[in-house]
């Protein structure tokens, strides 16, 4: 089990180093320093010198990879690869173009991402299990077919409709709570229940589908059967055998995004103007901020990685045929 | 007085009805086996009984009767009570009959829970009670173990204790050894009989198998299409099957006795049962037909006490046993050159545990194998699940890497030729699978899956050759153009056989061609796979645990164990003759029609793992005759004839 662990954490130090390149490669190489100080400067008024001033200032203005003038160590460390990518590994990601420290940054902004995510995370896999198993409990009925055809009506629609049709309806017409901002402490739960409450309701039709998919396969295996024939109630049989089963596919499904929840979301975010990382992203990409967008692909792909490796000691948590072998 | 009285259930699911009118009674402590062949209504009656029909499945007619309740009228809360607790069932696969993720001892307290209110403490010291009362050793480890922990015979024990969890008064069994080895089908029948013995408790068997009914019923009903076409004492059944297709059935088992003959098949195949059928249901196949048996429906016909018959024309006197053994196919008179040569061939699969995977030991699947098989011979590998038949199969056709082997074929070296040179040689073997649902590319026309090998090896004149292919195995040229789920069981198995012929190969080897196969369409596949090496002058190497298979078809065995050949020698004297412990057992574990009064042999455990083989000769733990000798060094080979050896310390 330990050796596992330890074998999944080291498979994953390869994939980093890897994501770091492709990184490094697609912000500095494809998009040179130049590239990127003449888009910030503007086309208009850009100078040869002006573009140098901008990069020294920011430290682009080093070699990329090989510093022949510098003496020994330096040959590696003074450049820009060193500087910008392999500090990422230590989580230092420098200051934005607007010259605040990102790590700073991201560490308050990750309050309200969280904020926003767990409540929709924990309380969408709550509804949609509900709804799938209320589904399969009355199957093979009228129930059942218009709950799966609302589920895919549900599902066909955008979820800028249901952003914007929600921003109507509860802030403008019925005035329940603010259409967008946030506040700090307790002040920020109204500005919370219309984005966490839109994003479970967005969220129901595509995961109840499926979890009602994984739940109908489960019915019909042979050992629910086996369970019915000792004279269980219906019920039990769902929660206690179909559930406990049908939970190894779902949470192992789900455990890959607990991590991304950090990132927040750039749509709902954005809309409901939510100080978060998916905004702070958003807000870095219109502004052309290559430092803060680098750091966030490298935290996103660390993330996901770290998903990746949940979901496999998930598997050994839930599924006794996994831990005992 | 009568436990179970069923007076015309019939049942239907959508416009299909699988059971129609069927009636019987079940005594106090009496056995009654339904038999019949897959589709045949069996299965569909007894979930009947416990009202558990699948989705969109009801009854529609019909009564039930249990102990003076009629339990169609029962409500759900008081059939609760009933299903697990005076009725229970176990069934066919235990490996995915149990939950997976509950332990054994949590899956029979909620039987526990439910009709005896037992939790706690007490309903676990039940469990283990139960556990040991179906043989199941050290049950209060057992107890808190996981299903997928136990061997398939320990599952479907651990079943079987749910089952009794409830003392219930009918035991439901749905081909209860189905799914499992001989030997350890044996422990199990031993356990059901013992158990309805010991607790006066009837049974309702059903099973395709007409040994194993023979072993355990006192009372046999037939099925056929959805209705009950026969029943009748055990005895009386088996002396004198009235209906023609029961006759039929008996006169399509393999036996030694029918070697050189073509065995019984029965044309045609059940008739569809959605839609309305007149006259006698099995009249499109009856040899015996006449005008009437297509106009009406048969009704009982009573022939003797407890004996009745839905047939116009009952066949009456006794069943002919066969004829007796012709004098043998003069076996091995003259040596040939042998088409394949096998000499210690291994194949050895590597553990790999810790951080960095490194291998601690290996799987022993096949460990020192020899062989040799002549042209237009058969030689049969017997052995269980799990005794690397398969492996040593797949890995003679150099479809798995062998660790090491001296592979000859038609005298040319091919055990280490690299795969591009093998080319030729892959001609000249192929290899019939025993699926033939899975074995066949669903999205390929049967005659695309046909010509595919014989463009890549032949690579000329493909497609004409296609319809002659199938026209060899017995299906219509004009078949080429279906897809695979057009075909029933027994066809997909003839395209198996066609495809691997399209390459004109000389040796076949045949994986469990049959085993996934109902009695009447394997006989049909016998007939076919015998035909084929008469006419073509084929090798076959047939993997197989079905005894009566080997004695119809093969001239030599060879019985694998852990990874070994523990005996061979020719058909009559391995099993008529067998030396070995092991190759006894197996066949004394195998259910006989024909009644003996010898105690047969029987053996206790499982196959131990083949990772950790017990020291000395592998067979010693579970070995009658075991003594020191056995748990110190594995026996050599001791010849008893030119062509029969034993490895064994003490052959018998």
């Amino acid at each position: 089990m330990l050796a596992y662990v330890v074998r999944r954490v080291l498979y994953a130090i390869p994939i980093l180093i890897g994501v770091n390149l492709i990184t490094f490669a697609l912000f500095f190489v494809v998009n040179s320093p130049d590239d990127m100080a003449r888009m910030q400067l503007g086309v208009k008024r850009v100078t040869p010198e002006a573009i140098q001033k901008w990069k020294a200032e920011r430290g682009y203005d080093k070699p990329l990879a090989w510093n022949a003038e510098a003496a020994g160590l330096a040959k590696v460390t003074d450049t820009i690869f060193f500087a910008k990518s392999v500090r990422m590994f230590a989580f230092d990601f420098g200051r934005a173009d607007d010259g605040r420290d990102i790590s700073r940054e991201i560490r308050t902004r990750m309050v309200p991402s969280l904020a926003v995510a767990v409540p929709v995370f924990i309380l969408g896999l709550y509804v949609s299990i509900s709804f799938a198993l209320l589904l399969v409990f009355f199957r093979a009925t009228y129930l059942d077919v218009g709950g799966v055809v609302l589920c895919v009506a549900m599902m066909s629609i955008s979820s800028l409709f249901y952003i914007i049709g929600g921003q109507w309806l509860v802030s403008k017409v019925w005035h329940l709570v603010p259409i967008s901002g946030y506040a700090g402490g307790l002040d920020a739960v109204k500005f919370l229940v219309l984005p966490v409450l839109i994003n479970v309701i967005a969220g129901i039709g595509s995961s109840a589908r499926l979890y009602r998919t994984l739940f109908l396969e489960e019915v019909n295996r042979d050992y629910v059967r086996t369970a019915m024939a000792k004279g269980l109630p219906e019920l039990t049989m769902l929660f206690r055998h179909v559930l406990r089963n049908a939970l190894i596919p779902i949470l192992t499904g789900v455990v890959v995004v607990i991590p991304l929840l950090f990132m927040g979301s750039l749509i709902t975010e954005s809309f409901f103007g939510i100080p978060g990382l998916g905004s702070y992203t958003i807000d870095a990409i219109n502004a052309q901020d290559f430092a803060v967008v680098r750091a966030m692909v490298f935290i996103g792909s660390c993330l996901y990685i770290l998903g990746l490796l949940l979901t496999d000691l998930s598997y050994t948590l839930v599924d006794p045929r996994v831990r005992l072998e | 007085m009568s436990l179970l009285k069923v007076r015309d259930l019939s049942v239907a699911i959508g416009p299909v009805r699988p059971v129609q009118q069927v009636s019987f009674d079940i005594d106090e402590g009496e056995t009654f086996a339904l038999l019949g062949e897959s589709g045949c209504g069996k299965s569909m009656t007894a979930l009947a009984l416990m009202r558990l029909l699948p989705a969109g499945g009801r009854l529609t007619g019909g009564t039930v009767v249990f102990d003076g309740t009629s339990l169609r009228e029962l409500p759900e809360t008081g059939m609760r009570r009933v299903r697990g607790g005076r009725m229970a069932m176990i069934f066919q696969e235990p490996g995915t009959s149990l939950n997976p993720v509950m332990t054994v001892g949590a899956q029979i307290g909620e039987s526990l829970a439910l009709h005896h209110g037992m939790t706690g403490v007490a309903a676990r010291e039940r469990a283990e009670t139960l556990l040991a009362a179906v043989g199941i050793p050290d049950p209060a480890r057992r107890v808190d173990e996981f299903p997928f922990q136990l061997s398939g015979g320990m599952k479907q024990r651990a079943m079987i204790a749910m089952a009794l969890a409830g003392e219930p008064e009918l035991l439901i069994a749905d081909e209860p050894t189905t799914a499992l080895d001989v030997t350890i089908q044996a422990q199990v029948l031993d356990l059901l009989a013992e158990l309805k013995a010991a607790r006066r408790m009837a049974t309702l068997l059903i099973s395709h198998d007409l040994g194993v009914v023979a072993r355990m019923a006192d009372r046999v009903g037939i099925m056929y299409a959805g209705q009950l076409v026969e029943t009748a004492p055990r005895a009386d059944f088996y002396a004198r099957p009235a209906h023609p297709y029961a006759r039929r059935l008996f006169a399509a088992l393999p036996d030694v006795r029918l070697r050189g003959t073509a065995l019984a098949t029965i044309p045609g195949s059940v008739p569809s049962l959605d839609r309305p059928l007149c006259g006698c249901r099995f009249a499109p196949r009856c040899a015996e037909a006449r005008e009437i048996c297509r106009r009406e429906v048969p009704d009982w016909t009573f022939l003797a006490q407890g004996h009745a018959v839905r047939c116009h024309f009952p066949a009456t006197g006794a069943r002919s046993s066969g004829v007796p053994a012709p004098a043998g196919e003069s076996v091995a008179a003259e040596a040939p050159a042998p088409l394949l040569e096998v000499e210690e061939l291994r194949v050895h699969f590597p553990i790999r545990r810790g951080l960095f995977r490194r291998t601690v030991g290996h799987v022993r699947a096949v460990d020192g194998v020899s062989l040799r098989l002549v042209r237009g011979r058969t030689l049969a590998l017997v052995g269980e699940s799990g005794c690397g038949k398969t492996t040593a199969g797949k890995a003679v056709l150099r479809l798995l890497p062998a660790t090491s082997s001296f592979l000859r074929l038609d005298g040319q070296e091919i055990g280490d030729l690299p795969e591009s040179r093998l080319r030729p040689f892959r001609a000249r073997m192929q290899m019939v699978f025993q699926d033939p649902f899975g074995s066949l590319n669903p999205r390929l026309r049967v005659g695309e899956t046909i010509a595919e090998g014989l463009r890549a090896l032949k690579g000329r004149g493909a497609e004409a050759r296609v319809g002659e292919l199938l026209e060899a195995v017995g299906l219509p040229g004009a078949m080429a153009q279906r897809y695979p789920h057009e075909f029933s069981g027994g066809q997909r198995q003839r395209i198996a056989i066609a495809r691997a012929l399209a390459v004109e190969p000389e040796l076949l080897v045949c994986d469990e061609p049959t085993s996934a196969l109902d009695v009447s369409v394997q006989a049909q596949i016998l007939n076919l796979l015998r035909d084929l090496q008469k006419r073509l002058g084929l090798a076959y190497l047939f993997i197989t645990h079905n005894i009566a298979v080997v004695d119809f078809l093969a001239q030599e065995v060879a019985v694998m164990y852990l990874g070994r050949i523990v005996e061979r020698g020719s058909v009559d004297e391995v099993l008529r003759n067998p030396r070995h412990p092991y190759t006894q057992a197996l066949l004394a574990a195998v259910p006989a029609i024909e009644p003996s009064e010898v105690a047969p042999v029987r053996l206790a455990g499982d196959l131990p793992s083949p990772a950790a083989p017990p020291a000395g000769c592998h067979f010693h733990p579970r070995c009658p005759r075991a003594v020191d000798t056995c748990r110190a060094s594995y026996p050599g080979e001791t010849a008893f004839s030119a062509s029969h050896t034993v490895r064994c310390h003490f052959p018998g």
